[in-house]
């Protein structure tokens, strides 16, 4: 209680606004995600140097950093829509059939406008149309959830659940089965490199930098901690709940487009059931990278490091099991694993805090 | 009977029955009784996996392991039958997968219990964890026969009759233990001290334990016990299609939690009937298998299911929101 006067003595000064922020930052936010963070750093260097000691010849090379580049931008995007979903406090299952929904009309468009006998020029229009179509897709499927979550009350799970179902229907419908190419021109975009990176691991980096301004410096990233922390509070702080949730899921469904996108430029293909584990990896990266999934809390920089570390430890463990036919189910028994260990850690450690609160109280 | 028509399960029944007239009248062969029987066939194991689903759904949790552990449960028992060439009866091989059903069902309640992690997490966790360990440790091999004692029982019917074809269906014996189970669970909600409990925790945690009633033990039984019936549901699965298949049923979760939410279960806890499930189970048995037979192209199939899903989950949430709006400005007022 002696905080909360404390907050409101402080707005009430002059200078209101910035003290209200540094205290914030300073006294909570900084100490406890910085912890967080670090964590996670110390665990990914920590993979990597060991990776690297196991297979010094195969693991640190510039040829493994560009693969590895290209693997973890599609899932890095991913993540980060699903953790915009996660910090509302709800969750985005319907990610995975956006990006292939998108995928796929993608490739609808472009083999249409750009067939081989096409001009250069068209081509790049072709080109040009099929990603603003495609994420204006993505954000359209994004207004369906969060209609259906804000407007309609549906729990964001089923919610996505439904629409996963929708969207994957359609894809079928469109595809009837079977997958669909991609053209040459497109495939730069997911194989491509500028100054011997990755353009996909561009994009990711792109995405993050831009979503964590959007997260740490817009009214917008504020509102959603709030929204996610306390539904209520933002309620009475003047907030419309209802228009950031429809928002936050616009965003994250043009974030899952755009994950679609990359797809079909590193593959050349688009199908109705590609990478049904996305989702799972997606909401693992997510609460690897610290976000809470009773939402409120969670960092962008959190979760590309957990992108980092995870993509270290499936790359390294892929090399090393590379002979045994069972690698990928490896994989996914330890992808289970790591996430029911993680949540594990946090709860414990989240209940060691609690109960060190409550033996020292603060001085009133 | 005007509160009836206002239920969930009136509304499911209606349009069941509308579809299945539907049906009727554009295709006869829906209601001939070889068709009646294969689609009671068809609704044994997701009708056993419902009731599971239900439990937990009542009691305000999400379980998406359970095929996970079905197939593991399913595929073990026939490794292990095979293993120690056991010819006896289906009985043993049923004990024996819901035994291990049982144990990975302990293993999600002892995440659930003891950490409080939300459901839907810790069992996408294990579904992977399970999965990955079945095809990893155990085998990713495709079985394609199973034990003598398994096939006896899915040849084995309740009632046979000849179609006007001449050949001999039946309706398949294994209707007896979805009914057993349909029976067990609605003793257990309704007249049970755990029944009230698992409504109790779905309805609100903090006075369910406030009242003295104990959580961590509710979600052993809770999870234990959908263990158990995923791992009766999955050798039943591999009983009727005579195989041993690692990558079945894994994937196919989302129709029975569909089934469970149309039939009314509240997904938000404390609200759920074994009559609208089994309600909501046909009418995806009937979607799933009878949308061919009036024209509907099989690829329309999950745009209609996902409509359905959305429309199903979507009045009751709206109606609940209209209802706490009102109870506000009333407050208001």
């Amino acid at each position: 209680m002696s905080d909360y006067n404390n907050h409101l003595d402080n707005n009430d000064n002059g200078n209101g606004k910035n003290s209200f922020q540094e205290r914030f930052n300073a006294t909570r936010f900084l100490k406890i995600q910085d912890w967080n963070l670090m964590r996670l750093f110390l665990i990914t260097v920590g993979i990597f140097i060991v990776m690297s000691l196991l297979m010094p010849t195969k693991f640190p090379r510039v040829l493994n950093f560009q693969s590895m580049g290209f693997q973890m931008s599609e899932i890095g995007i991913l993540g980060i829509a699903m953790a915009l979903a996660m910090i509302t406090g709800g969750i985005d299952l319907s990610l995975n059939s956006v990006a292939n929904l998108t995928g796929i009309l993608c490739s609808v468009i472009l083999t249409r406008l750009a067939g081989p006998n096409v001009a250069e020029p068209q081509v790049g229009l072709a080109v040009f149309l099929a990603i603003v179509i495609g994420l204006v897709i993505g954000i359209v499927c994004g207004l369906l959830n969060g209609f259906l979550i804000a407007y309609v009350g549906i729990p964001a799970m089923l919610a996505t659940l439904g629409s996963m179902t929708l969207f994957t229907g359609f894809a079928f419908v469109i595809t009837k089965g079977t997958g669909f190419f991609g053209i040459e021109a497109f495939q730069k975009i997911g194989n491509g490199y500028v100054a011997g990176i990755p353009i996909p691991l561009i994009i990711f980096a792109a995405v993050a930098v831009i979503m964590i301004v959007v997260m740490n410096n817009s009214s917008f990233g504020l509102k959603l901690y709030l929204l996610g922390s306390n539904p209520k509070a933002s309620i009475f702080s003047g907030i419309d709940n209802r228009k950031v949730l429809l928002r936050t899921y616009a965003l994250s469904g043009m974030l899952a487009a755009l994950a679609g996108i990359v797809i079909l430029g590193r593959t050349n293909s688009a199908n109705p059931d590609y990478g049904a584990s996305y989702v799972l990896q997606a909401l693992l990266i997510a609460v690897l990278g610290g976000v809470n999934v009773n939402g409120g809390f969670g960092k962008i920089l959190g979760l590309v490091l957990a992108v980092f570390s995870l993509q270290f430890l499936s790359t390294g463990l892929n090399m090393l099991l590379f002979r045994s036919p069972g690698a990928n189910f490896f994989k996914m028994f330890s992808w289970g694993a790591l996430i029911i260990l993680f949540m594990i850690i946090n709860v414990v450690s989240e209940r060691r805090k609690q109960r060190a609160s409550i033996k020292k109280p603060k001085p009133a | 009977m005007k509160k009836f028509l206002r239920t969930n399960e009136f509304y499911v029944a209606v349009i069941l029955i509308l579809l299945c007239v539907f049906i009727g009248i554009k295709s006869p062969v829906f209601f001939s009784l070889q068709n009646v029987f294969d689609l009671l066939r068809s609704s044994i194991t997701m009708g056993i996996f419902a009731m599971g689903t239900l439990i937990v759904i009542i009691s305000g949790g999400f379980d998406v392991s359970f095929t996970a552990i079905a197939v593991s449960s399913m595929y073990i028992t026939i490794k292990i039958l095979f293993a120690i060439n056991y010819e006896g009866s289906f009985l043993v091989a049923l004990i024996i997968s819901a035994l291990i059903g049982l144990l990975m069902g302990l293993i999600n309640a002892s995440i659930i219990g003891f950490f409080r992690i939300p459901t839907l997490i810790a069992t996408l966790g294990t579904q992977s964890l399970f999965h990955g360990f079945l095809l990893f440790f155990i085998g990713s091999k495709y079985i394609n026969n199973v034990p003598d004692g398994m096939l006896r029982f899915s040849r084995s019917n309740l009632i046979t009759t000849v179609t006007p074809t001449g050949a001999i269906t039946g309706l398949q014996s294994g209707i007896l233990i979805l009914v057993a189970v349909v029976i067990v669970v609605y003793l257990l909600l309704r007249f049970t001290m755990i029944g009230r409990n698992i409504f109790a925790i779905g309805g609100s945690r903090e006075a369910a334990e406030r009242s003295g009633i104990n959580v961590i033990r509710t979600q052993f039984f809770i999870y234990g016990f959908v263990g158990m019936l995923a791992g009766i549901g999955g050798i039943i699965h591999g009983a009727h299609y005579k195989q041993g298949n690692p990558f079945d049923l894994v994937g196919t979760e989302l129709n029975t939690i569909a089934a469970v939410v149309l039939g009314g279960a509240l997904v938000t806890g404390g609200r759920g009937t074994v009559l609208g499930t089994l309600l909501g189970v046909a009418l995806v048995v009937v979607m799933n298998n009878s949308l061919i037979l009036i024209g509907v192209p099989s690829e329309w199939q999950k745009v209609v299911l996902g409509i359905i899903l959305i429309i199903g989950t979507g009045i009751p949430a709206y109606q609940n929101m209209q209802a706490a709006k009102r109870v506000k400005t009333n407050l208001a007022e």
